[in-house]
């Protein structure tokens, strides 16, 4: 690129901005790595005052736990492998075995079969036969890195943290997939439609993008608590109070979202090539068989892109879930809330932070997985205009 | 495309927007003027406590809700017009500390507590997070190709994170006992608490808001680099303009559409601010519009939700809304008719 003589820099210049880079990547990484360190330790060394007993634990390695010299060695090894498989072989797997048309069920298999899989090496395996070998190989063998799993534990079985975490899942999923139906039809429309009506409904959708959250909410709540005498001239006894209910906040998270799906559905349909409807057209087809049997197959991968940011928008909620539903159906985030108020020992803190690296964890995989999709998510409604 | 095919396709969307953007619009609208109340009833209750000779028997008058067949309280709702407003402004509070001239008795009134906090927040983080996403991106430019990579990663972490989990993570790096605490207690050989005061509280809300967002502008403006005309770039060096020129002269104004849509997103963003109040814990000392309204509907000690308050709230905050959108709505009519001619 910037080859020329005229555009080479000075080594000052590099340096400094090279020096700046490496600065963001800590101050972008150190949270984030902190809360997980902190996660595996004892409540005495995740609030020590000294980093280096963080990392290393002392007191949890003299409460029995921790790991060996080959514990890590080993571990790395397995996860190294583990993870360049999932990368290399597994896509060749799933498109072998998985019938063709449901490529996208057969990737949720996979994964969620890879994981299951990952676990029970990993947590289950690994540990028994690493545990008998530190014992033959005495000082070796002896833990230098203090571990426990204690937190999560607690966190996962005690606290029944899975609840949130299905209830979470089901919301994101059904946010995801309602989202998308409707979004990709609307978004198909906006794009393929020049009129001043289009027009109003994109600006339209722009106000309602910056709408705070909250001011829906509070128009929802009254209506959600006393829905079943509302809707009972409806629907009879039978009317449900949409208070507490998953499927409810589904619906309203979908709404919220529509604004800033159709957006960038629209900004994706735009680039494909309006020729191709019309050859479809051409040939016979109406809007519905041109939208079913030509642009389908190629609209995936801004599909894939705006799903990844309906998911978060649904997995990151906090107000929406927190206030609609009540404590039995609670999804992650706002359950996390739930720890502050009885934050009262440092175990309930260590604890508390188990969770919140819990509900990171799938992110962060999110973010190795789909890296170039959510950085062409953000372009596509930008770069544009 | 035909009225009715456009219909068809747009039609589940725009239902959806109504029926749960447009219609609580109106709800919240109507809300704030009504106010609904247990019907209270005043019942005359006698009480006697055994006495020596005779009992002591006193009466007095109690206000008890009305309940109805099932043992439900009755409610009423009445039209108050803009009394929750009256409750959420506090206007005489207002100017009575006006009068005395005390900006401290001004930030004892809950409102305009949050109003100057999401005006300050929206207003200063919007230079920090431009200016750090495009020094991050002029950065990575830079960097060998080979890095590049992993450097998105990496900044990809704190936009995609949960925004409640990033600002805990923060919190606890700073909270009483924390590494970073530890750490700048050790240089400055002073204690230091950082969440017992408000200004420390919004430095870190601050801190948080641009390491949140700095990545998304960062994303963005590097595309926007490697659209650059290079040919102007060579022109400028020819020219003799320094670097600092070439950035100010070239690449600034190729970016300027990108700064412009990066700034609308994120004033309406910064403006409904939240999670860092709950992440921070600063209900105490900082607060925000939409935390505002978000206290006035969970419920209080006596399980009773504030709507009407909470939908005057909302309301003000939508005022908010206007002024914010209405550069930009003008922007983009004059720019859509401009086109159509």
């Amino acid at each position: 690129m910037s080859t020329s003589k005229a555009m080479q820099q000075s080594f000052a210049l590099r340096l400094s901005s090279g020096t700046f880079l490496a600065f963001w990547c800590v101050l972008a990484a150190f949270p984030i790595f902190w809360i997980a360190v902190m996660s595996f330790k004892s409540p005495v060394d995740a609030f020590a005052d000294s980093p280096w007993d963080v990392i290393l634990g002392p007191a949890t390695r003299a409460n029995g736990d921790g790991l060996s010299v080959l514990d890590i060695i080993i571990g790395l090894v397995v996860l190294f492998f583990a993870i360049r498989w999932a990368f290399t072989r597994l896509p060749g797997l799933v498109r072998q075995y998985c019938p063709p048309g449901l490529m996208v069920l057969g990737w949720i298999f996979g994964a969620v079969l890879y994981g299951l899989a990952f676990v029970l090496v990993f947590f289950g395996v690994l540990p028994l036969v690493l545990g008998a070998l530190n014992g033959l190989l005495g000082p070796l063998g002896a833990p230098v890195l203090g571990l426990t799993t204690d937190h999560y534990v607690a966190v996962w079985a005690e606290n029944e943290f899975y609840r949130n975490f299905l209830n979470s899942m089901l919301v994101t999923a059904g946010v995801v997939t309602i989202s998308l139906t409707v979004g990709t039809l609307a978004g198909y429309g906006l794009a393929r439609s020049g009129s001043d009506l289009a027009f109003w409904l994109l600006i339209l959708a722009l106000v309602f993008r910056a709408l705070p959250h909250s001011v829906l909410v509070a128009g929802y709540l009254p209506v959600f608590i006393n829905s079943s005498e509302i809707l009972r001239p409806v629907f009879g006894d039978g009317a449900p109070t949409l208070y507490g209910q998953p499927w409810a906040v589904i619906a309203v998270l979908v709404s919220i979202n529509q604004p800033f799906t159709i957006w960038m559905l629209r900004s994706f349909f735009q680039n494909i090539p309006a020729e191709l409807d019309e050859a479809a057209r051409v040939d016979g087809c109406s809007h519905f068989q041109a939208f079913r049997r030509v642009i389908m197959p190629v609209m995936w991968p801004g599909v894939i892109t705006t799903g990844l940011f309906s998911f978060l928008l649904g997995y990151n909620d906090f107000l929406v879930t927190s206030l609609l539903l009540d404590a039995q159906n609670q999804t992650m985030v706002p359950a996390i809330a739930g720890y502050f108020n009885r934050e009262t020992t440092t175990t309930d803190q260590v604890e508390a932070v188990a969770a919140a690296v819990s509900i990171t964890a799938p992110l962060f995989l999110l973010v190795m997985v789909f890296q170039r999709q959510i950085v062409s998510g953000l372009t596509a409604g930008a770069v544009k205009g | 495309m035909k009225f009715k095919t456009f219909a068809a396709f747009v039609g589940p969307s725009v239902f959806m927007m109504l029926l749960f953007i447009a219609a609580p619009l109106v709800s919240v609208f109507i809300q704030s003027f009504q106010v609904t109340q247990p019907i209270l009833e005043q019942v005359e209750v006698e009480t006697c406590t055994p006495g020596f000779l005779t009992q002591t028997c006193t009466t007095e008058i109690k206000t008890v809700p009305v309940l109805d067949d099932n043992g439900k309280t009755v409610t009423e709702t009445r039209w108050v017009g803009l009394q929750s407003y009256r409750n959420v402004l506090q206007m005489d509070k207002f100017w009575a500390a006006v009068g005395n001239g005390s900006w401290n008795d001004i930030m004892q009134i809950d409102f305009w507590k949050a109003l100057r906090f999401t005006l300050s927040f929206t207003l200063l983080t919007l230079p920090l997070v431009i200016g750090v996403g495009l020094a991050i991106a002029l950065a990575v430019n830079n960097a060998t190709r080979s890095i590049r990579g992993p450097v998105i990663f990496i900044s990809l972490l704190p936009f995609i994170i949960t925004p409640v989990i990033g600002s805990l993570s923060i919190y606890w790096l700073f909270v009483g006992d924390g590494i970073l605490t530890a750490m700048l207690e050790r240089w400055t050989g002073t204690n230091i608490s950082m969440f017992a005061q408000a200004w420390t509280i919004e430095l870190l809300m601050y801190f948080y808001r641009v390491w949140h967002v700095a990545p998304f502008a960062f994303v963005i403006f590097y595309a926007g680099l490697q659209t650059v005309n290079m040919d102007t770039l060579e022109s400028a060096v020819i020219d003799g303009a320094s670097r600092w020129e070439r950035l100010r002269h070239v690449i600034v104004p190729h970016l300027m559409p990108l700064i412009i849509f990066i700034a609308l997103i994120h004033l309406m963003d910064c403006y409904r601010v939240f999670e860092e109040i709950v992440g921070f814990r600063s209900q105490a000392h900082v607060i925000s519009l939409q935390w505002l309204t978000y206290d006035f509907m969970t419920p209080d000690d006596a399980g009773n939700r504030a709507i009407s308050r909470a939908s005057a709230s909302a309301m003000l905050t939508m005022i908010g809304i206007v002024f914010l959108l209405i550069l930009p709505l003008r922007r983009t009519w004059r720019d859509h008719k401009g086109s159509a001619h």
